[in-house]
């Protein structure tokens, strides 16, 4: 996971958290890698749909262009009429670390769940 | 949004991507795997030549099929792997109108296609792609020539898209229902190939300096073919005159107007390079063809013609 380097890096940057690359000694001389365009993440809204959906993600240089890279990348088998696009380190996103705290305990609170309604038949999507 | 009970599976909030991967069963025009012109009428219209209809097709055809493989060639080799993809979609576009305007010219005229073995599978399509020799393509010389570097790639598939996005606008209108339909879908296609490559046009031309030398250098190397592309052979004066084609002339102004708006964009003054002349007075609408055009087919057709009774 990304958080590995710095305990503080969360977004997808840098490998999309597979190694990071942040202030890795390489040994391979003075001047860093050649930095990637910044990362965009993708979502796409189907014809049928009501929400855009996360579809992945890709590199590119400006908003502008992730767009037309986004139609190119993600839109090859017809999947959708609207495209966002939004860089990912606009992107908050919640630690693995807080998990506990974050989410467990509403797992035990079965009477948040509108499970004791008897539902008719002919009413449609509940 | 979902109970903790039993939803059935078919639910569409169910996974996020059962509301993408709809099949609505509505394929464009062009799709089927047997028959490429399946749902549109292929009657020649009334007072059209055959072989001139078929001449002209085969022109349109050779053009999208020479250019589609060299963009081709940019698979695994362009700067990232977005614009890899870019430019393996374009040449899939490409790829698409050459299979129906190459079936239609087969179809219009049957004995363009180049005989094979008895019992081959091979379609009439493909037999006019991968059969035929260099002399007898019918594509413009601008098509055929080697790639260079990205820039040139991206001055390539902006002079193509923009001549080519001039003539189908017209071509929507064609006698012919074939065209017709090849155009009407064609054209939106084009758009975004035209303004994939103007939007990198602009991006190298005011980018470093060496982005926009290479950008000028491509320019000045592609120049010389462009006029050729407006020439009007025979076949295209007489495919114009019976309704079912363009003459290229008449499409120059519009495409040079849109060619000015990107030059202008990017602060590039275009080019002064001379026009390239053709070979005793033929160019590559005559079958007169460079080098480049036989090495390409050589590559391009040599699975083909190792096995000409193979199926695919």
């Amino acid at each position: 996971m990304s958080d590995q380097s710095t305990g503080s890096d969360l977004s997808a940057e840098g490998g999309h958290g597979a190694v990071p690359l942040k202030d890795v000694p390489t040994g391979q001389g003075v001047t860093p890698p050649e930095p990637e365009w910044p990362l965009y993440e993708v979502f796409v809204r189907g014809k049928r749909g009501l929400n855009h959906v996360h579809v992945g993600s890709l590199h590119a240089a400006d908003d502008r262009m992730a767009l037309l890279h986004a139609r190119d990348v993600y839109t090859r088998r017809n999947e959708g009429v609207s495209i966002w696009v939004v860089r990912a380190d606009a992107i908050t996103a919640s630690s693995p670390d807080e998990k506990d705290p974050m989410f467990a305990p509403s797992g035990d609170k079965v009477y948040r769940h509108p499970t004791f309604y008897d539902i008719p038949d002919n009413v449609p999507h509940m | 949004m979902d109970s903790h009970i039993d939803t059935p599976p078919e639910d569409e909030h169910e996974s996020a991507y059962s509301g993408l991967l709809v099949n609505d069963a509505h394929w464009a025009f062009g799709t089927d795997f047997e028959d490429p012109l399946a749902g549109v009428d292929t009657t020649i219209p009334d007072g059209v030549d055959g072989p001139t209809l078929a001449a002209y097709a085969l022109m349109l055809g050779d053009d999208a099929l020479v250019m589609s493989h060299r963009i081709s060639e940019w698979t695994s080799n362009a700067p990232d792997l977005e614009d890899d993809i870019a430019l393996s979609n374009i040449a899939l576009d490409l790829l698409g109108q050459a299979r129906l305007l190459l079936a239609r010219a087969a179809k219009a005229d049957a004995s363009l296609v180049p005989a094979l073995p008895e019992g081959s599978p091979v379609p009439p399509e493909d037999a006019l792609a991968f059969f035929r020799e260099a002399h007898q393509f019918r594509n413009v010389r601008f098509a055929e020539l080697a790639n260079g570097d990205f820039a040139e790639a991206v001055v390539r598939v902006l002079l193509f898209s923009v001549w080519r996005l001039a003539t189908f606008e017209r071509l929507r209108t064609s006698r012919d229902h074939v065209l017709a339909a090849v155009a009407a879908k064609g054209v939106k296609e084009l758009a975004y190939h035209r303004d994939y490559s103007a939007r990198w046009f602009v991006t190298l031309a005011r980018g470093t300096d060496e982005s926009r030398r290479r950008l000028l250098a491509a320019l000045d190397e592609l120049w010389p073919l462009w006029p050729e592309l407006y020439d009007t052979h025979a076949v295209e004066a007489a495919a114009a005159a019976s309704g079912v084609g363009v003459d290229p002339a008449e499409v120059r102004a519009a495409a040079e107007g849109v060619l000015a708006q990107v030059l202008e964009a990017a602060d590039v003054p275009g080019s002064e390079a001379p026009r390239r002349a053709g070979v005793l007075g033929r160019t590559g609408r005559d079958g007169m063809h460079g080098e480049p055009l036989s090495r390409m087919l050589a590559e391009m057709q040599s699975v083909a013609r190792a096995h000409p009774m193979g199926q695919w």
